[in-house]
C-alpha cells in the first residue's frame, strides 16, 4: 500500500532541539521531570535546591550531557567536573586488586558532633562564591571522623554531600525505556504498574515490527501506544481502540518525540466500530459522519478533558499534565507540558509539515496529529486483512470477554499479548481460549527482574527490589474450524 | 516473511502459504519446527504424514490434517477427529528462537526483549553484535532495526558464521544482517564502523577485552550491552567500562510461567465428602453454561499455579551508555 519511508536522517536524534520533549534526571534518579523545550524555553524553569534555573541552556545540547548549577543557572559540566565524580569508584590498588580494607566502624559514634562547619559557615561560603565542589571538600576536611571511615564509606559520604551542595542534572532522551522506568518509579498507578521488562516482553511477544498493523487496548496512559509507534518507525499502523464512547487518555505518547510520520500512524477507534465492521460487513454510516469532523482532532484539547478521563480510569495519582512549570509536585515527578492551544498560536501548517517528514522544526504540533479517527478505507483494510498483532493493557478491566471480542479482529497466526495485574482473570481467559480453540501456544508468564550493584568488593543485588511487574498472557490466534463457539 | 521488508511481506488474512515459504509447524506447545515448503515435500511426525502440497494456498494459522494415519496419533484416515493434525504458523523471531538449531547456547525471549528495549533500538539503527552464536538474538535485532537499519554481527568460528548466514538468507534477512568472521576480543570491531553504531551487544567469554573498541564504535550516548553467565566476568567488564561509560546497570531477568487447569478441590467440611465445582473434564469438551452436571451456580473452577520447573539463570545483562 504505502511505499516504505525514504532512508531517514539518523534514526536517533542525539541533541535536544527546540520543541522536543526531554527527561531531566536530577541527582542520579532522585528526581525525574519531563519538560518540553518550547520556543519560549527561556521561560521554563526547573527548581534545583533553592535555585530556579532556566531550561534554555539545554537546547542544542547532546542527550546524555550533564549540567551543574552555576551562578546564573544551568551550566554544562566540563570534563574536569565530570572526572571528580568518577575518580572515587575507580580507585583501586596498582595491580587492579583492591587493597584490603583495615578500617571498620567500631569506634564511630553517630552523635552529630563530627562536623566542625556549621550551616552558617556554609552559607557564608556560598555568599563568598564557593562552588558546590569546594563546599564538599571543605566539609570533608572539617569532618573529624572522615579519615576513620572505610574507603567505601568515604565514597558514600562524598556522593551524599555532592548531591546536596553540587547537584547534577542529566539531560536524558525520552524513549520507551526511560519513559516507562520514570513512570514506574515515580507515578506507577498512571501506567498500570507496568515495569520496563514487562513492556519489552509485550512488544516482543506481539511481534511488533515494521509494517505491523497493531491493535492495542491502552489504558495505561499511552505508554504502550507510544512504544509501539516507536517500534513501527513510521511504517504500519497502531489502532488504539477503546471501550465505550470516550477514548482513555494516551497523553504519554507526547513524551516520545514521535516524528510526524510516526505520529500519523496512530489512530483511535472505538471497539464497537471495529466489531460492527466485522459483523455487518459494511462501514457503518455513523462512522462516516463522525470521521469528517474528527480527522484532525488532537488527543487532549484541554486539561479539563484530561482530568475527566483520568477520573474515569479511577486513577488516584495527581494529574501531571497540568501546566506547573516549576512547582514541586507531591509525587516526585513533574510533567511540564503547556496546554496544547498555547504551544503554537498558528496551527494551520501541520499538514504540510507532515509531508516533509523531517525532524527539524517543531515536533510539538506533530504530536497533535496522532490519535485521529481512521478513514473508512483504513477500517475496510483492517477488516479484510485483520490486524497482525494485539496488545491489551487494561489492568483494571475484566479480560475474558474483552479478548473474545478482540481476537476475531486479528488475522490467523497473529500473536497477542495481554497484560494484567491479576492472575485469576488471565487464567480464566486462558482456559476459555483453550476450550474455544481460538488460540494456541498459550502461556501465562510473570517476569522477574533483579538489579545488581557491581563495584569492586561490593557486588551484590540491590537492597531494594521491585517484586511485581505484572502478568502476561500470550498466544497465537488461529482459525477455529471444529469447536462450537458460543455467541456473546 | 519473518521480518517484513515491505508492506506485502507482513502477515494478513489475505496472505497464502506459497512454495518457498518457511512455516512453523506447531505440533504441541513444546513441539514445533520450521519447515521450508516445497512441491512434493512431506513432513512425517508422530501425528502422521503431511504433504506440503496440501498446505500451499492455505492461510497461515490453518489447521491441517495428515494424509495418512500416523504411528501414534490415531490410525484413522481423513480429517476425522482421530486423525492427526498440526497448525501451520507464520514465522516470527520469537518462534524462530524456539525452533532454530542450537549450535551454541542461545538467548531466549526474556533476555532478548529486555536487550532490544534497553538498547533503545528503533527502525533505522545500526547495531553491532559479537558473537553471533546461533543467531537467536540477531534475528530479533534485525526486526528492531528494519527496514532500513543494519545488524553487523561477528563470530570467530567460521563454520558457525556460515550456518548463521545461511539461516538468515533462508529467513529473508540478508539485507538486514551482515555476518563476518572476526575475533572481536583480539582485534576489536572493524574501523569502518567507528562512530557509526547506535548500539553494541557483546556475548563473549572476555568482554573486557572488547570494551575499548566498543567505545570507539558507539555514537555519543549510544548503548552497550554485555551478556555474561558468570559474576566474575561481569565485575571485570564493569571495571573496564568505568572510564568511558556511564549509567552502568546490571540485571538478571527470568520468566515464571503458570499452569492452568480446570479442576475441583475436595470440600473441606467435616461431614460430607462433597466435591465442589464440576467434575474434572477433558479440556477439549466445551460445555455451554447450564449443562454442568449437578451444579447450579457458575463458579469458576479454573485453578492456576506456578510451574514447578523454571530456568534458574541464563546470564547477567550489563547495560551502559557512552559518556558524552
Amino acid at each position: 500500500m504505502d511505499p516504505p519511508p525514504p532512508s531517514p536522517s539518523p534514526a536517533i536524534p542525539r541533541e535536544a532541539w527546540e520543541g522536543c520533549s526531554v527527561l531531566l534526571d536530577i541527582n542520579d534518579g532522585d528526581r525525574l521531570a519531563f519538560f518540553r523545550l518550547t520556543p519560549a524555553a527561556y521561560l521554563l524553569t526547573v527548581k534545583i535546591g533553592n535555585k530556579t534555573c532556566s531550561l534554555q541552556p539545554l537546547v542544542g545540547r547532546p542527550f546524555g550531557s550533564l549540567f551543574r548549577v552555576g551562578a546564573d543557572g544551568l551550566v554544562p559540566c566540563t570534563a574536569a567536573d565530570a572526572s571528580s565524580l568518577r575518580d572515587d569508584s575507580t580507585r583501586d590498588g596498582d595491580d587492579g586488586q583492591v587493597q584490603d580494607e583495615t578500617r571498620d566502624n567500631r569506634s564511630l559514634v553517630d552523635n552529630n558532633t563530627a562536623q566542625n562547619l556549621s550551616s552558617d559557615d556554609i552559607e557564608a561560603m556560598k555568599r563568598d562564591g564557593a562552588t558546590g565542589d569546594e563546599i564538599v571538600e571543605a566539609l570533608i576536611a572539617n569532618s573529624s571522623t572522615f579519615g576513620k571511615k572505610t574507603v567505601f564509606s568515604q565514597e558514600k559520604y562524598k556522593l551524599k554531600k555532592q548531591k546536596k551542595y553540587a547537584p547534577k542534572v542529566l539531560l536524558r532522551r525520552p524513549t520507551a525505556r526511560s519513559i516507562c522506568e520514570t513512570y514506574f518509579k515515580k507515578s506507577p498507578a498512571r501506567t498500570g504498574f507496568m515495569r520496563v521488562d514487562t513492556l519489552s516482553l509485550l512488544l516482543s511477544m506481539a511481534n511488533i515490527g515494521p509494517y505491523s498493523d497493531a491493535l492495542v487496548v491502552d489504558m495505561v496512559g499511552g505508554l504502550v501506544v507510544g512504544a509501539v509507534a516507536e517500534r513501527l518507525g513510521g511504517t504500519g499502523y497502531v489502532c488504539s481502540t477503546y471501550l465505550g464512547k470516550k477514548p482513555s487518555s494516551i497523553d504519554i505518547i507526547r513524551m516520545y518525540n514521535l516524528s510526524g510520520d510516526m505520529a500519523s500512524r496512530i489512530a483511535q477507534a472505538p471497539l464497537n466500530d471495529l466489531c460492527s465492521l466485522q459483523n455487518s460487513g459494511n462501514t457503518p454510516s455513523v462512522l462516516n459522519g463522525s470521521s469528517q469532523g474528527e480527522v484532525t482532532k488532537p488527543i487532549a484539547v484541554s486539561t479539563e478533558d484530561t482530568q475527566l478521563s483520568l477520573a474515569q480510569q479511577g486513577d488516584t495519582v495527581v494529574s501531571d499534565e497540568k501546566q506547573q512549570l516549576s512547582a514541586e509536585q507531591p509525587v516526585d515527578m513533574e510533567v511540564s507540558e503547556p496546554p496544547l492551544e498555547e504551544e503554537h498560536p498558528v496551527q494551520d501548517e501541520t499538514s504540510s509539515l507532515d509531508n516533509k517528514g523531517n525532524d527539524d522544526g517543531s515536533i510539538a504540533s506533530r504530536s497533535l496529529k496522532a490519535g485521529k479517527t481512521p478513514s473508512p478505507e483504513k477500517m475496510k483494510y483492517w477488516k479484510e486483512h485483520g490486524f497482525s498483532s494485539l496488545i491489551v493493557a487494561a489492568p483494571g478491566n475484566e479480560v475474558e470477554s474483552l479478548v473474545a471480542d478482540l481476537l476475531p479482529l486479528l488475522s490467523d497466526s497473529a500473536p497477542f499479548a495481554i497484560y494484567h495485574q491479576y492472575l485469576q482473570p488471565l487464567a480464566t481467559c486462558m482456559h476459555s481460549l483453550q476450550v474455544s480453540k481460538m488460540a494456541i501456544g498459550l502461556q501465562i508468564s510473570e517476569p522477574w527482574l533483579r538489579e545488581y550493584q557491581v563495584l569492586p568488593s561490593r557486588t551484590h543485588p540491590h537492597m531494594q527490589m521491585n517484586a511485581f511487574g505484572g502478568y502476561i498472557l500470550s498466544g497465537i490466534k488461529i482459525h477455529n474450524t471444529d469447536a462450537v463457539v458460543a455467541n456473546k | 516473511m519473518m521480518v517484513p521488508l515491505d508492506p506485502a511481506g507482513k502477515l494478513s488474512s489475505q496472505r497464502r502459504i506459497a512454495e518457498g515459504d518457511t512455516v512453523v509447524v506447531y505440533e504441541r506447545h513444546d513441539a514445533m519446527r520450521a519447515v521450508a515448503v516445497r512441491a512434493g515435500g512431506v513432513l512425517q511426525n508422530r501425528f502422521g504424514v503431511f504433504r506440503h502440497d496440501d498446505w500451499v494456498g492455505r492461510p497461515f494459522g490453518s489447521k491441517v490434517h495428515s494424509s495418512a494415519g500416523g504411528g501414534g496419533g490415531g490410525g484413522k484416515k481423513g480429517g476425522g477427529k482421530a486423525g492427526g493434525f498440526v497448525h501451520l504458523l507464520a514465522p516470527t523471531p520469537e518462534l524462530w528462537t524456539l525452533v532454530l538449531s542450537h549450535r551454541t547456547q542461545i538467548l531466549y525471549i526474556a533476555d532478548i526483549s529486555l536487550v532490544v528495549a534497553y538498547l533503545e533500538l528503533v527502525p533505522g539503527c545500526v547495531v553491532l553484535e559479537s558473537g553471533t552464536g546461533s543467531g537467536s538474538l540477531t534475528t530479533s535485532l534485525a526486526r528492531a532495526v528494519a527496514p532500513h537499519g543494519r545488524v553487523h554481527t561477528f563470530d570467530f568460528h567460521e563454520q558457525r558464521a556460515t550456518s548463521a548466514r545461511e539461516d538468515f538468507e533462508r529467513n529473508g534477512l540478508s539485507s538486514l544482517i551482515t555476518v563476518n568472521v572476526r575475533d572481536i576480543q583480539g582485534e576489536g570491531f572493524p574501523e569502518e564502523h567507528r562512530g557509526a553504531a547506535d548500539a553494541v551487544f557483546l556475548d563473549l567469554p572476555q568482554p573486557w577485552l572488547a570494551i575499548p573498541s566498543v567505545s570507539l564504535m558507539l555514537k555519543q550516548d549510544g548503548v552497550l550491552c554485555s551478556f555474561s553467565p558468570c559474576i566474575e566476568q561481569v565485575q571485570r567488564a564493569c571495571d573496564a567500562m568505568r572510564s568511558c561509560f556511564t549509567d552502568i546497570r546490571t540485571f538478571e531477568i527470568l520468566l515464571r510461567t503458570y499452569e492452568v487447569r480446570d479442576g475441583s478441590l475436595n470440600s473441606g467440611t467435616a461431614n460430607e465428602e462433597a466435591v465442589v465445582g464440576p467434575r474434572p473434564q477433558k479440556r477439549k469438551k466445551f460445555t455451554p453454561s447450564g449443562e454442568n452436571s449437578g451444579c447450579t451456580e457458575k463458579t469458576s473452577s479454573v485453578l492456576v499455579r506456578p510451574c514447578s520447573t523454571a530456568k534458574g539463570h541464563t546470564g547477567y545483562l550489563t547495560f551502559a551508555r557512552l559518556r558524552v
